[in-house]
């Protein structure tokens, strides 16, 4: 009886622990097909996860579920899911002032404010996500400042911003386009100026780098850090020739670009193979209206024939629904034209090599994190629900939505 | 007695669409499994039209294929009527202004440009029809116009006759509560001043429909007429409403006015939907793919359909296009049956539900033999995200194929399908 007491209370220990850390909890998965992402899927496929990680993979045939192991059963498993551009976190479900942190409007260009001092790891639509299976997700400032702040990768499970944090500082958000310019009283006011701006600024942080002493600048340091490639760059850009004022700012800066957006993407298709450009695309049912009327289901279909690398987003919404859910979006791309497997990969390997995190998740490996989606069929489809959700070997979501 | 109804226009356009959009010929689309939603499933089916009607439906073997039809093979695929949505905003107009929060007197259907892109888009959804609605963000914004997504040159080929109405055509009134129009004077400031300048006008038109019957000389009002219209239950309402309070207090409206109500969005409906179903009143749901984005909008889950089903309560779905886009109609109800909905009544919300919500269940929404041939063709399982409405017809026209390159666009999108809006920097406020 004692024993049992200690158990609890060691169990209650342990779960207050942030999620990042060991806990001793001991799960086996099976599922009819385990999309492991290295390699071909498994049938008949077991997963072991011991202290936070996954220990073995492979076919029931191989893998002994040892008896204490708690088992979860699915037609189907994949790897966490991952979106590579979101503002969750710093947006919140109520979209009202206070819970909107995501675009700050005293100035246009603010690559200093960090992400990690704005993230409610706790918001709504955080748990919404998590809920639906989506592990990690790229998020931070929103679009619609010449550099609106940095971004962060986070895990979807934890209460605290510590418990939750992957990377700190993973990119500056930055726009081109006119909707910066209701933001800031008409400042910039044309692209033009817009990119004069930026090319202003990127020639002072040269200077800020090659200079001896001087007091710190939170907002150069920034921009040093992208401009040694440290930080890549990431740029909002629609329009054909927004995106080409991105290419030829990284031509004469030579900073780490990903172009985020990219509703006219297929028009420049070349140029961006030829620029080695990794493309974040626009949600695929993103209203086409302003920027994105000419978008098209069809994008994705597009960059992957052409060899493009690309994952999806689940982006920014300023109305309902305050957020989208990233591998809705990318069903959308498998409807018209995408493969599924390559959908697969750009929601998770692809994803976690984008952004660098592809030792910790992204695919089910032994030794990685244990971030694991039970579906009840193919992911895709509109009917099937995602039933568990295991984040860092813990399970994080135990009912089906 | 409000006068006789002024159909002039009507009385001269009605008989010429019957033969514009007539086929010469029968037409017999055979081997396909037909969903007619008034009935079971037809596996081998057959669906004959003529003349912009729909002349028979059954099973391969009980129906008569006239000698001179043309028979077109449609095995493999799903035939079911083609959608009624029952609260859009597509087609370019606009409602009411800022000078009022009630604008009964403005109608939406002199603003519609027959010509936008969104119909040619709304139609690879399979939509065949739509309440095109005005606003929002007032007590009540306007008149709505109930539009067949027919070809047309002007806005009369689209317009539905509706003898019951003054205009002629149909359409319903709509309004809203909640905080869509809590703003600075003229506009309340709360809900129970929506509630009271509401019922005023209310009271002011019951008013009026006594000095109509007193005396037939009794000088116009545009602003009442449609109003008694509503009153007299041949003009509908449509309800923006969102919280369980809020979806309560139209329901004791309703209750003192004795107006016909539809309920949309009703974002709350799974709190209240026992007071829903014993009131009688359907209701229009939108689903979402996350809650939120509003206050009024953080309890909008998929679950929605089902507690109304569950409590047999009527219910239909409409995309508030561009909230969702109507290439994506089917993906709603899609999210509706994921959390329990049956798919028998998610089909019926996207067609005859939706009809009977716009008064048009004797023409539309169901595939039986008089209504309008207004049908759709898929590829596979309505409810399947790899499934694509292949053809949209309209009273035996088709108005949508995709195998035809120069229509694919509309459902797909790309360069310039799609005009939008103007949008640059200088409507953004920048370039002063």
């Amino acid at each position: 009886m004692r024993y049992s007491i200690l158990f609890f209370v060691m169990t209650a220990f342990f779960s207050a622990l942030p999620s990042g850390q060991a806990d001793a909890q001991l799960i086996a998965v099976k599922a009819d097909t385990v999309y492991t992402m290295a390699g071909d899927p498994l049938i008949n496929g077991v997963i072991l996860i011991r202290d936070g990680k996954i220990r073995e993979v492979g076919s029931a045939a191989t893998v002994q579920i040892p008896e204490n192991y708690q088992v979860f059963e699915a037609p189907v498993v994949t790897p966490g899911i991952i979106d590579t551009r979101s503002v969750v976190g710093l947006a919140g479900i109520y979209n009202v002032p206070h819970d909107q942190d995501q675009l700050e409007t005293s100035n246009p260009f603010q690559p200093d404010l960090r992400a990690i001092d704005a993230y409610n790891a706790r918001e709504d639509l955080v748990v919404w996500l998590r809920n639906l299976g989506v592990t990690t997700v790229h998020t931070g400032h929103a679009p619609g400042a010449l550099a609106s702040g940095q971004t962060m990768i986070v895990k979807t499970l934890g209460n605290t911003i510590d418990e939750a944090l992957v990377d700190s500082v993973t990119m500056v958000a930055m726009t081109l386009g006119p909707g910066i310019s209701g933001n800031f009283g008409g400042n910039p006011g044309t692209r033009s100026r817009a990119v004069a701006m930026i090319r202003a600024e990127l020639i002072k942080a040269q200077e800020y780098m090659n200079r001896e002493g001087g007091s710190r600048d939170l907002k150069m340091e920034t921009m040093a850090a992208v401009l040694r490639g440290e930080i890549k760059a990431m740029i909002h850009a629609h329009k054909v020739s927004e995106i080409l004022a991105a290419l030829r700012l990284q031509r004469e800066f030579r900073f780490e670009l990903v172009l985020e957006g990219g509703a006219e993407a297929y028009l420049v298709l070349d140029e961006l193979k030829e620029a080695g450009v990794h493309v974040i695309l626009h949600p695929t049912m993103t209203r086409t209206r302003g920027e994105t009327t000419n978008a098209a289901f069809t994008t994705a279909h597009k960059l992957a024939e052409a060899g493009i690398p690309f994952t999806f987003q689940s982006g920014f919404e300023s109305y309902v629904p305050k957020t989208r859910v990233v591998h809705y979006e990318a069903a959308i791309a498998v409807a018209n034209g995408l493969s599924f497997d390559h959908a697969l990969r750009a929601l998770t390997i692809d994803a976690a090599r984008f952004l660098g995190i592809d030792d910790r998740t992204g695919s089910l490996e032994i030794d990685k994190d244990a971030d694991i989606v039970l579906w009840e069929g193919d992911p895709f489809e509109y009917l099937n629900r995602v039933c568990t959700v295991i984040i860092n070997g813990q399970v994080a979501s135990d009912s089906c939505l | 007695m409000i006068k006789p109804v002024i159909l002039s226009v009507f009385l001269f356009l009605a008989p010429a669409l019957s033969t514009a959009f007539a086929q010469d010929r029968p037409m017999a689309f055979e081997g396909a499994t037909i969903y007619p939603i008034a009935s079971e499933p037809i596996e081998n089916g057959v669906l004959v039209i003529h003349e912009g009607r729909i002349l028979a439906v059954g099973a391969s073997g009980d129906v008569r294929i006239p000698s001179d039809a043309e028979r077109v093979d449609a095995e493999g695929r799903i035939i079911m009527p083609g959608l009624v949505d029952t609260h859009s905003h597509i087609g370019g107009g606009d409602g009411g202004d800022r000078s009022s929060p009630l604008h009964p007197d403005v109608r939406i259907m002199d603003t519609i440009d027959v010509r936008s892109d969104t119909f040619k888009k709304a139609r690879t959804g399979g939509v065949t029809t739509a309440n095109v609605m005005p606003g929002s963000g007032h007590l009540l914004s306007g008149q709505t116009i109930y539009l067949k997504l027919r070809d047309a040159n002007t806005v009369y080929e689209m317009l539905i006759p509706d003898e019951n109405l003054r205009d002629g055509f149909a359409g319903g009134i709509k309004m809203a509560n909640g905080t869509n129009s809590l703003r600075q004077p003229p506009f309340p400031g709360t809900r129970a001043k929506s509630a009271s300048m509401q019922r005023e006008l209310f009271i002011q038109a019951q008013e009026y429909r006594q000095k109509l019957q007193d005396d037939d000389d009794t000088t116009r009002n545009l602003r009442l007429e449609p109003m008694v219209e509503a009153l007299e239950g041949k003009r509908l309402i449509h309800f923006h409403t969102h919280r369980h309070d809020d979806i309560l207090t139209v329901l004791r409206m309703q209750r003192e006015f004795g107006f016909r109500v539809v309920l949309h969005h009703v974002t709350d409906a799974w709190l209240v939907a026992d007071e829903i179903a014993e009131a009688g009143v359907p209701s229009s749901i939108i689903v979402l793919d996350t809650p939120g984005g509003k206050l009024e909008a953080v309890n909008l889950l998929y679950k929605a359909g089902r507690y109304l089903e569950e409590a047999g309560a009527d219910v239909a779905f409409h995309t508030d296009d561009s909230v969702t886009d109507s290439r994506l109609f089917f993906r709603m109800a899609a999210f509706a049956v994921r959390d329990g909905m049956s798919r028998e009544k998610a089909l019926e919300a996207l067609t005859l539900a939706g009809a009977r919500m716009l008064d048009l269940e004797d023409q539309i929404g169901s595939l039986e033999s008089g209504k309008h041939a207004d049908f759709i063709l898929l590829n596979g399982d309505p409810f399947s995200v790899y499934t694509h409405v292949e053809q949209t017809w309209i009273e035996g026209k088709k108005v949508f194929d995709r195998s035809d390159p120069d229509q694919l666009p509309y459902a797909t999108g790309g360069h310039e399908v799609y005009r939008g809006d103007f949008f640059d920097h200088y409507q953004t406020g920048g370039a002063q």
